[in-house]
This record gives structure tokens, sequence and C-alpha cells, in this order.
């Protein structure tokens, strides 16, 4: 054992004797662990492992239905994953823990390096070493200039070149490049700004959602949402008061590119908008180009077919009539949309449709759309009797129909075949109950509509980001000393933190320090 | 007219892929000929420079420390102008394509490929004039050839019009910064590699011979380094301009769609990289392997994340 140690190898004591640590002295210690690199390191590689689970299994937020056929796919795994919150990764427990930590980390780290660089700011450059020759760079020239001449020129050369200077004697100390901290400080500050931001000014933001059919409107109170998605800070009497009616909705086929018959581009809503004591105006809502109004943006993210349908009693009376948006299917819009028919005939009605814009009929005799656009539309409606459920008050979608207590009437395997219509046809409902007309076919637009008060500010700190990262890595900091040692002017520098430069700046500075002082460098 | 345009395109694409394929044999034959350098060159190499430390401390400094010296090896030379002459014929390509569909070439994965590598070769050509780094060319070319030829047989697609949520000026910046970065992230994920490769020769282990007439792992660290901040800065402005964009076409800066997630998760992982610089312990090889996870991360988020997972992204017209 012995030989293989250097002989004033002592072996330290079995149990090595620490310090006693107080409650202050844990803390202490707790938080120098917290906020040294090596931790942050730590925590930002753990934050960005951590991010993966959250691309590899649906989220909440960006794909509910995603994470309802998870469920229905994988129960036992789902009740696993969720309890782990993997389906909000972004806003769960250790997520969050990771980048809080990280950010607390990131403060403490911040705030001594700006209390720091305060004074190193208000600091004159330091003294000049004894012995420029052992810096990183460091190159010399003779001179018969007396060393007052020479530390002058090169006292105004480098304030020329943006340094700080202080003469010390014979020599001048110089720094320069302090924006590069100042960079570093500000990148950091700006991303503690970005989530500060992001955190709490979303909390008064609301996102909503709502279908408008050509010829309706949409009013923005909270009651006129089909959906609506509040922060955390927000209050419904903070809604802007206006009004948006769609006009028109338009819709570009392409006819010409083989590769892409029928590919739909160009979408338009054209829309009226009405604002609190302001003239009607028409605008256009696109994709890539929301409408900005009241402080709000409403985008354009969908869009579909709204057959009108009138339902009729036996004498002819209507008893429902409406414009219904079709949720569409696939790329060649087959739509899916309900009708509930709650009163006005013998019994309840439901009906499920499918509307085909422009109708194939494939081998098995099933209808299909070939087409997007209206060129040869059908609507195919299977229809329902008995109760809707809509009586005991419990809210349903308008969207789907819970078949589960009703009794076919017409439709596929159901005693009378599926009732179709074109345009303008009118035919009996099953069991004498009445009739149903379709008489024109609208689009419809599904727009979104955001406020976010806070996001201009999560603009501005991440342009802060941005002009941060440029100085804080590209501006070199350094340090440069002109000495005079007899008859010899020497000149050296050093980098602080990464210059690849330094050399070339040392030696451009001598060389125009001699030039300057019209002396020959020592060659 | 498109269908002809699309049709030089690609015969552009394949004549780069033949070109480059000759560049790349010319660098792996360098490469082979840097292994054959005998020692001798060293010890020459090594008193040349004391003789030059003799001189003044300018000089001294001037002449920071060199690898092995090898003779401009015609096979090098061969090889650079053939790459040249590859990226010419590649770089043509992508501009005919471009004028076929009557945008910018980088709309699917297919254009995206094209453009992409056109740009990491642009860079390497262009590093030159700053660095002498044709030693990279062998991974470099032989990268870019692969995904070329992936390019051509898996994401082939047609010139269709530009969905709406494309037809955007933001196309242009978001997506030629990415590649901007990407190529970087390539050439600096290159440099990592060799400089791996570098160390276990100084520590002193097996490692291939051409590797005497490089730089040293240090100096190729730090250039990798300076090649990744570049990166880094391009990929930054990727993710706030692809925020702002997805603010306009979906309503939202920020909704943790799979490809964000992977942008995100590639930028913290070069911010680790240059924090790993600063911090004992990880500076090195350490580092080097995270310059190296990141760029594979980022092939990661446009192969496998484009392909296989869900979200707003789905560009890739396949």
């Amino acid at each position: 054992m012995s030989s293989s140690r250097p002989s004033d190898h002592f072996d330290s004591p079995e149990s090595i004797a620490q310090p006693k640590l107080g409650l202050t002295g844990y803390l202490r210690f707790f938080w120098r662990q917290l906020t040294s690199m090596r931790t942050a390191l730590f925590l930002l590689l753990l934050l960005a492992f951590a991010a993966i689970p959250g691309s590899l299994v649906p989220q909440r937020t960006s794909d509910p239905n995603g994470v309802a056929q998870f469920k229905f796919d994988n129960p036992d795994l789902y009740a696993v994953l969720d309890w782990f919150q993997v389906f909000s990764t972004y806003s769960s427990v250790w997520f969050s823990a990771i980048y809080l930590l990280l950010f607390i980390s990131l403060i403490g780290c911040v705030i001594p390096r700006t209390r720091h660089h305060y004074i190193a700011l208000r600091a004159r450059p330091p003294k000049t070493p004894a012995r420029l020759e052992r810096l990183a760079a460091f190159t010399s020239a003779d001179t018969e200039v007396d060393a007052a001449t020479a530390i002058e020129t090169a006292t105004s050369l480098l304030k020329k070149q943006g340094y700080r200077t202080e003469v010390y004697g014979d020599s001048v100390s110089a720094e320069r490049g302090y924006l590069r901290e100042t960079g570093n400080l500000v990148f950091h500050t700006a991303l503690i700004g970005v989530l500060v931001t992001v955190g709490i000014g979303g909390g008064f933001g609301y996102t909503g959602q709502r279908v408008v059919v050509e010829g309706q409107k949409f009013v923005n109170v909270l009651g006129d949402y089909d959906s609506f998605n509040p922060g955390r800070f927000f209050e419904s009497d903070s809604l802007e008061p206006f009004r948006i009616a769609l006009d028109d909705f338009s819709v570009r086929y392409e006819l010409e590119n083989t590769d892409a018959l029928g590919q739909a581009t160009n979408f338009v809503a054209s829309v009226t908008t009405t604002q609190a004591g302001a003239e009607p105006q028409q605008s256009e809502i696109r994709v890539n180009s929301p409408l900005e109004i009241g402080g709000s943006q409403v985008y354009l993210l969908g869009n579909g077919y709204a057959p009108t349908i009138t339902v009729r009693d036996p004498d002819g009376n209507v008893v429902w009539t409406d414009s219904v948006p079709f949720l569409p299917q696939d790329a060649n819009l087959t739509s899916l949309g309900v009708v509930k028919v709650p009163d006005g005939l013998a019994e309840q009605v439901g009906i499920v449709g499918f509307f085909y814009p422009t109708a194939a009929t494939l081998d098995s005799g099933a209808l299909a759309s070939g087409y997007p656009d209206l060129l040869d539309p059908v609507l195919q409606l299977s229809v329902y009797t008995g109760d809707l459920g809509l009586d005991e008050g419990v809210p349903r979608s308008v969207y789907t129909l819970d078949t589960g207590s009703l009794t076919l009437a017409a439709g596929r395997n159901g005693p009378e075949p599926a009732l179709q219509l074109g345009i303008g046809d009118t035919v009996e409902l099953p069991n004498g109950l009445g009739t149903v007309e379709l008489s024109e076919v609208k689009r419809f637009a599904s727009l979104d509509i955001h406020h976010d008060p806070s996001q201009l500010w999560v603009l501005f700190f991440a342009l802060l980001v941005v002009a941060g990262l440029l100085t804080g890595l590209f501006v070199p900091r350094r340090r440069v000393w002109v000495k005079v040692v007899g008859s010899r002017i020497e000149y050296a520098g050093l980098a602080r933190g990464e210059d690849p430069t330094l050399e070339a700046a040392v030696i451009d500075l001598a060389q125009k320090h001699t030039a300057a002082l019209s002396l020959r460098l020592n060659q | 007219m498109t269908q002809t345009l699309v049709t030089y395109s690609l015969i552009a694409v394949y004549s780069a892929m033949a070109v480059y394929t000759l560049a790349f044999i010319a660098f792996t034959v360098d490469l082979a000929k840097r292994s054959a350098v005998t020692p001798l060159t060293v010890e020459l190499a090594e008193t040349k420079k004391s003789a030059a430390g003799r001189a003044t401390a300018l000089l001294e400094k001037v002449v920071t420390e060199q690898p092995l010296a090898v003779g401009r090896s015609r096979a090098l030379k061969a090889a650079m102008a053939l790459t040249t002459i590859g990226w010419v014929l590649h770089a043509a390509a992508a501009l005919l394509r471009g004028l076929a569909a009557g945008r910018v070439p980088w709309a699917n994965m297919f254009e995206f490929s094209l453009t992409a590598t056109a740009i990491i070769v642009g860079v390497f050509l262009a590093v030159q004039f700053w660095q002498d780094l044709r030693f990279l060319g062998a991974l470099i070319v032989g990268f870019s050839l692969l995904a070329l030829g992936i390019a051509t047989t898996n994401y082939y697609v047609d010139v269709i019009p530009l969905p709406d949520a494309l037809q955007s000026a933001w196309l242009v910046i978001h997506v030629f910064v990415a590649v901007l970065g990407t190529s970087f992230f390539a050439l600096g994920a290159g440099l990592s590699v060799v400089q791996l490769l570098q160390a276990r020769r100084e520590a002193g282990q097996s490692a291939p011979r051409f590797l005497a007439t490089l730089p040293s792992a240090e100096t190729l660290e730090n250039l990798a380094y300076r090649v990744i901040l570049i990166g880094f800065v391009f990929w930054t402005f990727t993710l706030i301009a692809g925020a702002v964009w997805a603010e306009r076409a979906w309503g939202r800066y920020w909704g943790w769609d799979t490809k964000e997630v992977w942008t995100f998760i590639i930028w913290t992982i070069f911010a680790g990289y240059i924090h790993a610089r600063a911090t004992r312990g990880w500076r090195g090889s350490r580092s080097a392997v995270l310059a190296i996870v990141g760029f594979s991360a980022v092939i990661f988020n446009f192969t496998i994340v484009n392909q296989f997972f869900k979200g707003l992204h789905a560009y890739s017209g396949l």
C-alpha cells in the first residue's frame, strides 16, 4: 500500500470533521450550491431533457382530442402517465420545479454580478502589472522618445479605440468592452422578463372561439362565444364592446396544377366590424393576417359549410330552421352536423347529417365527397326519434347527438333509408312527422379571438434577449497596457472572457503607436 | 414552364451529387495521405519553431502552435475545386426549384433539405477565407451527400401551391435563419467530432493517424465554440421569429407544439454548451459531446419530428 503512495501522503481520518452548520449555514450552503454554475448547467440540461416527454405524448393544451384518444387506446398507461402529469408536461409540477429552480439560480447569479459590474463600471482600470511579458498577448518596441510623450500618445490612441485609460507612472492601463458584461446581464435579465411576462401577463388575457355563418354576426360578450378560456386574472367586464358580421367567405381552388387539383388557398373572410361610437367598417380576415379590433386579434382558423335546414310539421308550419355549421371530416370537406328538434313535432327528433359538397358514389354504394367546392352538393340525413335528453338542463354539445336513448327511424340499417337532399329539395320525415328542406348552403368561418395585453412585453424582452446575446458574446472585453521600460515600450493585453482577436489587437495597437511615434517596430 | 424548371433543378441536383461524390473521394484520399505523414516532419516543424522563437517577441506570439505541416496535397486541392463546382450546381438546383415554384425553395422537406445542404456547403466554403477548415471536407460533403440522397429518394414532392398558413414573409425569414443556424451547428458538430478524436490521440489512445496533421484539440474546441456561437445567435432569432409568425398564423406565440418543443430543446442544449465552457470540469471533451448531441437534436427535429410527431408544423408535404 505505502509504496504506491507518495512519501508525504497523509490518509484522511475515518470521518471528516465537517464544520457544524446552523440553519443559516445550511441555507447559505444550499444557496451557494443552487447558484453555482455547475448546478445551473445541470438544471439547463435537465430542462432540455424534461421537455422531451411533452413532445412524445399528446398535450391537453395543444391536442385535447389526442389525449382522449390516448386514454381510449392505452387506459393503463394513461393512468400512470397522467399521474406524472405527462399530458400537461409544461405546467406539471416537475417541469415547473426545474425551470423555477433554474430561474432562481439565474437570479442568484445575476444580482451579485450586477452589483459587481456596477462597481467595475465606476472603477478605474487596474494598476499595470509588473511583468507584462508574462501576459498572453505581448509585444515590444524600442523607443527614443521620452516616456511622458509615449504614454500620452498611447493614452489618446487608446481613448480613440474606446478604452478607458488611467496613467500609472510610466505606463497606461486601459480597459474596454464593459458592454460585454452589460449585454450578458441584459440577456439573462431579459430571460427572467420573458418568463415573468408570460407567466403573469398571460393571466390577464383570454382566448375564445366562435363559429360564424355567412350573414350572421358575433358580439364580443361572454355569452356569444362557443368556447372561452379566460386567464387567471381575467374579469368579464374587461371585454371590449365590438361586433363582427361575416358578410362573405371565399376560397380559391387550384384548377391548373394537376399535382394539387382542388387544393384550397386564399381563404378570405369579409367582415363588417362595429365598435362603440364608430362607423361600421369593412375589413378582411385571412390566414396569417388577423383582424385587430378593440385591443384583441381575431384569427381565421377554420371554415366549412353550413347548410340551411328547415323542419316543418305535417301542416307546413316551420318548427325549426337554421344554418347549421357542419364540421369538416376530410380534405374534400365531407362534413358532419347535427340538428335537434325538441319541440313542435309529434316526437323529439334528432338528425345526424353528412354533407358532401361534391357528391360521388363509392363502389360500395355509399356517398363520399370528391371535391371540396360546392359542385354537386348532397345532404344525407339519418333521423332518430325519442328523448334528446335536453329536458334535464344538462348542457349538451350541439355538434354531437347521443343516440343511446333514441330510435333510428331512417338511415343506414334503419327501417327506412337515409334521407337525401339537394339544394332546394324538400323531403318527408319518416313516420309522417313532417318535412325537412335544404334551402341553401352557406359557408362558415371559425374565428379565434385572442386578447393578450402582455404579448408586446414578451416581444420587447425577447428582443432584449437578442440584443444582450449579441453584445454579450461578440463585444470583446480586454485590458491593455502600454509601459515604458528604459528605452523599450512594452505592450500587453489580457482577455476577459472569450477573445480570439486579442493578439491581433495588441499588435495593431503597437503598430499604430509606434507609427505615431514614427518609430520602427523592434524587429 | 414549371415542369421544365423542376426537371432542370433535378438534373442539377443529381449532377451536384455526382460531383460531391468525387469531392468526397478526394477528401478521403487526402486524409489517407495525411495518415502517411512520417514523424520526421514533426521534428522538422519543431526545430523550425524554436528557431523562430529566438527572434523578437512579436514574431513569437504571431506564430501560434502549428500542426504538422502537410504539403498542400493535390487531392485536397482537387477536392476543394470539386466541392466548389458541386456547390454551384447545387445552388443552381435550389434556385431553379425556387423559380419553378415562384417562391422561396424551402416550403417542404425536400426543398428544405436541398437548400439547407446548399447553405451548409456554402458556409463550409466561405469559412475557408477565415480559417483553414478543409480537413472537415469529408465530413461536411459526406453529410450533405447523404442528406441529398435521402431528400431526393424519400422526401421528393412536386411543386404545389403554398398553403395559406405558409404565405407569409416570415417563411422567408424564419426558415432561412433556421437553415443558417443549422449550417453553423453542422460545422460546429464536425469540429467537435474531430476534437474528440484529437483529444483521444493527445491522451495517447489509438486514433487515426491523419489527426497529427490537424490542429490541437484545444484549437479545435475554440473554433467549434466560435462557430456554434454564431449558430446559437441564429437559432435564438429563429425561435423569436417563429414565435412572432406563430402569433400571426395560429393566434398564439408559443403553444408547445412538437416542433416548438424541439426547437426549445435544441436552444437549451446549445445554451448549456456555451455555459459548459465556463464551467470547471465541462471544458474540453464534455462540451464537445454537448455540441454533437445538440446537432443530433437538430437532425432529429428535422427528420423524425417532421415525419412522425403530430403537430402544427405539418409542412413536410409527404
